[in-house]
C-alpha cells in the first residue's frame, strides 16, 4: 500500500494543475475568509446630508442630548458619505454610489424639542434608496428602519419623561416653568387636602356640601387613576421587552462558525474530488486489473485512496487555518480536537468519493458527478431550523444524517469553539457514515475492471 | 544456435535486438512440460455464452496464438489464464503467481516515468532485488535512455513495450499477451516480436491473442482457432495450412474465414 501511496503522491506532483488547486484553494479561501472576519459585517454607503445648523443643541426636557455622538453612533451602523446637497445625495443614489441617501431637514431639532412642549410636530427625516437590486434595498431598509426604530425609542422615552413630570406636577403640585415665567401649579392631591379641609366648615345643611363632597370624590379619584398612568407611560414607550432563554443548541462564535463553514467545504471538495478522480483513474489507467491480479487486494486499495486522502485533507485543513490565523483567533491548543474531527471528516468524505469513484469509473464523470452532489448537500446542510415548513425540514434532516457535511462541521465546529457542539456524536456519524459509504465503494469495485 | 540464457526466464539481450528471427522459433521443439492447462472452461455474460468448453495445454517456451474474430472469447479466455476473471466452470492449472499479463490496453502510469512505473510494479511484485530488475528490464526494452521520460510521452511502441517489461517484471514462466500489437505500425509491430520471440526462445511460455490471421501464422508455433466461444482449432500453423488448403481459397486469410464459415461461424 506504502508504494501505491506514494505513486499518488508522484502522479499529484506531476499534476500541476490539481497541485495548485489544492494549495490555492485553500489558501484562497482562506483569505476571503479572513477578510471578511476582520473587516466584520459589510456596512451599507449612505450618502448623509446633514441641513441642521452646526451647533445647535438638542434639549428635551431639559436633557441635553449628545448631536455628535448620535451621529458617530448612526454612521458605525451605517458608511456615512456626508454630502452637501440634496442633488448631491439624489445622483450618489441614482448612480449607485450609495446605496441609500439620508436627509435631516434644517427644522429637525426644533420638532423634537416641540414633542416636549404642549403643542408638538412630528420630526420627519427623509431617505433616499435606489431599488434597482432587491437585495441591497432590503439591506437598507432594515439597516435604517433599525437606527430610525432606535432614535424613536430613545425620543419615545425623554418624551415619556416629560409626560410623567407634567402628570407628577398635575398630581402633587409644583411651579412649572413657560415662556420664562414661572408658575404654581396647586395639584389634585392639594385640591383634595384643601376641600376636604373645607368641608367641614359648611353648615350642615348646606347645599353647597353635595357639591363640594363630588368635586372631592372626583379629584381623590381623579389623583388615584392618574397615579396609574406612569407606569402605563412607561409600558408605551418600551412596549416589548425580550428575555432571551436558550432552550437547545449552545451556539460557537459566528468567527469560529464561518471558520467551521470555510474548513468543512475546503476539506469536502478537497477530500471527495480528489479521492473520487484517483479510484477512476486507476481504471481509466487500465491498471485495476493489473494490481488487483494479486498484486493488491481490492480492499487494500480502497484504504490507500482514503488514506490518500485522509492524510491531503489534514494537510490541505491545516494549510487552510493556518492562513485564518493571520486574520482571526484560532486556539491552536485545541489542535487535538479539531484535529481529530479533520481525520474523521476526511475519512467519511475520502469514502464518500470512492463509492463516487467507483460507481463512476471516469476521473471526468467522477469528478462531474463529485461537485454535484456535494454542492447541493452543503447548501441543504446549511439551512436551519425554522426557515423551511417542519415536512421539508424532516427531510433535510434525512439527506443531511446521510452525508457527511452536516456530521463534519458540527466535528468541526466544536472542534474548534468549546462553545461548540460536542465531538463525540458528530465523530461518530462520521465513522458510521465512512464505514457505509467504504461498503458501498467496495461494492462498485466488484464491477470496477 | 539457442542463446544463453543469463537467469531464469531472462532471454539474452541479443534476443532484443532482432537478431533471432522467428524462423528459429517455427524450428524449436513445443514438447517441453506443460505448464498451464485449461479444461472445459466456460464462461457467461448474463445470457451470452462467452466461452464453450474450451481446453488446450501449453508447454515451456511456446507460442500459442489464440485467434478467432472479434467477440469471439480471446480476452475473456486470457483474462481467466490471468486470473482476473474466474470461469463459471472448467478448471485451470497454472504456476501460482507466475503469469505474467499483458493487457490490451497499456496498464501503467501515464504521469510517472519509465523507471517510476518499472519500480512501483516491481514492488508490488515483491521482486527481490528492485533495482537490478528494473535496471535488466531498462536494457531489455531499450528504453533506458528513456528511463526518466513520463510513459505518456512515449510512442505507441514504446509504451507496449513498457507494459510488456511491467508483465515480466516477476520473470512469470508464462506470458500473456491480449492483442499485442493492436495500434502499432509495421516496424514498432516487428520490434514488439522480436522482443518476445526472445522471450520464447529463453523458455518463457507465451500465450497471445490476435485476430491478425498472418501474425498468428507468422509467430505462433500453435494455433488456437476460437470462434463464438467454441475452440474449433487446436494444433501448428501448418496443420491449420493443411485444413484451410481443403477449402480451395486463393490465401491463408481466406481460407480461415472459410474454415470458420464451413463451422458455421
Amino acid at each position: 500500500m506504502r508504494w501505491l501511496f506514494i505513486k499518488d503522491l508522484q502522479i499529484l506532483r506531476r499534476s500541476p494543475l490539481v497541485t495548485a488547486l489544492l494549495v490555492v484553494y485553500p489558501v484562497a479561501i482562506a483569505v476571503l475568509i479572513g477578510f471578511a472576519l476582520s473587516r466584520g459585517p459589510e456596512t451599507p454607503r449612505v450618502a448623509f446630508l446633514n441641513e441642521v445648523p452646526a451647533g445647535q443643541p438638542f434639549v428635551l426636557a431639559g436633557t441635553k442630548f449628545d448631536i455628535a455622538g448620535a451621529r458617530s453612533a448612526l454612521c458605525s451602523r451605517i458608511d456615512c458619505i456626508p454630502v452637501s446637497s440634496e442633488q448631491q445625495a439624489r445622483d450618489m443614489v441614482a448612480s449607485g454610489d450609495a446605496l441609500a441617501a439620508l436627509i435631516l431637514p434644517p427644522d429637525l431639532i426644533q420638532k423634537l424639542e416641540s414633542l416636549g412642549s404642549l403643542t408638538p410636530s412630528q420630526p420627519t427625516v427623509r431617505v433616499l434608496v435606489n431599488e434597482e437590486d432587491p437585495v441591497k434595498a432590503r439591506l437598507v431598509d432594515d439597516r435604517i428602519s433599525s437606527l430610525v426604530t432606535e432614535a424613536n425609542l430613545k425620543i419615545s422615552k425623554q418624551v415619556t419623561r416629560i409626560s410623567t413630570n407634567y402628570l407628577t406636577l398635575l398630581l402633587r403640585g409644583g411651579n412649572f416653568n413657560l415662556l420664562g415665567q414661572t408658575f404654581n401649579v396647586l395639584g389634585l392631591k392639594n385640591t383634595q387636602r384643601i376641600l376636604e379641609a373645607v368641608r367641614p366648615q359648611l353648615p350642615a345643611n348646606s347645599p353647597f356640601a353635595v357639591a363640594l363632597d363630588r368635586v372631592i370624590q372626583f379629584s381623590k379619584l381623579a389623583r388615584q387613576n392618574l397615579n396609574l398612568a406612569t407606569p402605563l407611560l412607561g409600558s408605551i414607550a418600551h412596549p416589548i421587552d425580550v428575555q432571551k432563554e436558550v432552550v437547545s443548541g449552545s451556539p460557537p462564535s459566528l468567527d469560529a462558525f464561518a471558520i467551521s463553514v470555510a474548513a468543512t467545504v475546503t476539506l469536502m471538495f478537497v477530500t471527495v474530488l480528489l479521492v473520487a478522480g484517483s479510484l477512476a483513474l486507476e481504471r481509466e489507467e487500465n491498471a485495476f486489473a493489473r494490481l488487483t491480479r494479486g498484486l493488491v487486494g481490492r480492499t487494500a486499495l480502497l484504504l490507500e485512496k482514503v488514506g490518500l486522502g485522509v492524510t491531503l485533507s489534514i494537510v490541505v485543513t491545516l494549510l487552510m487555518l493556518g492562513g485564518l490565523s493571520l486574520f482571526v483567533h484560532i486556539d491552536w491548543g485545541r489542535l487535538p480536537l479539531f484535529g481529530a474531527a479533520i481525520v474523521a471528516g476526511g475519512a467519511a468524505f475520502a469514502a464518500f468519493g470512492a463509492a463516487i469513484g467507483g460507481a463512476a469509473r471516469e476521473v471526468r464523470a467522477s469528478s462531474l458527478l463529485a461537485f454535484m452532489i456535494s454542492l447541493p448537500i452543503a447548501f441543504v446542510s446549511l439551512v436551519e431550523s425554522g426557515t423551511v415548513s417542519p415536512a421539508l425540514f424532516d427531510v433535510i434532516k434525512v439527506v443531511r444524517a446521510l452525508f457527511p457535511f452536516h456530521a463534519a462541521l458540527d466535528a468541526m465546529s466544536g472542534g474548534l469553539d468549546a462553545a461548540g457542539p460536542a465531538l463525540g456524536l458528530p465523530i461518530l456519524h462520521l465513522a458510521i457514515l465512512a464505514a457505509a459509504y467504504g461498503a458501498l465503494a467496495r461494492l462498485a469495485l466488484r464491477r470496477f475492471a | 544456435m539457442r542463446p544463453t540464457v543469463a537467469g531464469a526466464g531472462v532471454p539474452h539481450p541479443l534476443v532484443f535486438l532482432g537478431v533471432f528471427a522467428e524462423s528459429a522459433i517455427h524450428g524449436r521443439s513445443i514438447d517441453g512440460e506443460v505448464v498451464i492447462e485449461t479444461r472445459g472452461l466456460v464462461k457467461r455474460f448474463g445470457e451470452r455464452e462467452a466461452l464453450r468448453g474450451v481446453s488446450f495445454a501449453a508447454h515451456r517456451g511456446e507460442l500459442l496464438a489464440v485467434i478467432g474474430p472479434n467477440g469471439a472469447g480471446k480476452t475473456t479466455l486470457l483474462s481467466i489464464l490471468a486470473g482476473i476473471r474466474p470461469p463459471d466452470a472448467g478448471t485451470v492449472s497454472r504456476p501460482p503467481g507466475e503469469i505474467g499479463w499483458i493487457p490490451q490496453q497499456a496498464a501503467f502510469y501515464r504521469r510517472l516515468t519509465v523507471t517510476e512505473n518499472l519500480r512501483l510494479f516491481a514492488h508490488l511484485e515483491k521482486v527481490p532485488d528492485t533495482d537490478a530488475t528494473v535496471e535488466e528490464m531498462l536494457d531489455q526494452t531499450g528504453l533506458a535512455d528513456r528511463r526518466n521520460d513520463q510513459v505518456g510521452t512515449l510512442s505507441g511502441g514504446n509504451q507496449q513495450r513498457i507494459n510488456i517489461a511491467i508483465g515480466l517484471l516477476a520473470r512469470p514462466r508464462v506470458l500473456l499477451l491480449d492483442e499485442p500489437s493492436a495500434g502499432l505500425d509495421p516496424r514498432q509491430r516487428e520490434r514488439l516480436w522480436e522482443f518476445v520471440l526472445g522471450l520464447a526462445v529463453a523458455g518463457t511460455t507465451v500465450i497471445f491473442s490476435t485476430h491478425n490471421i498472418a501474425e498468428a501464422e507468422r509467430y505462433g508455433q500453435r494455433l488456437l482457432v476460437l470462434a463464438d466461444g467454441e475452440a474449433l482449432f487446436d494444433g501448428t500453423s501448418a496443420e491449420l495450412h493443411a485444413a484451410v488448403r481443403e477449402s480451395g481459397a486463393r490465401d491463408f486469410e481466406q481460407a480461415f474465414v472459410a474454415f470458420l464459415r464451413d463451422r458455421g461461424h
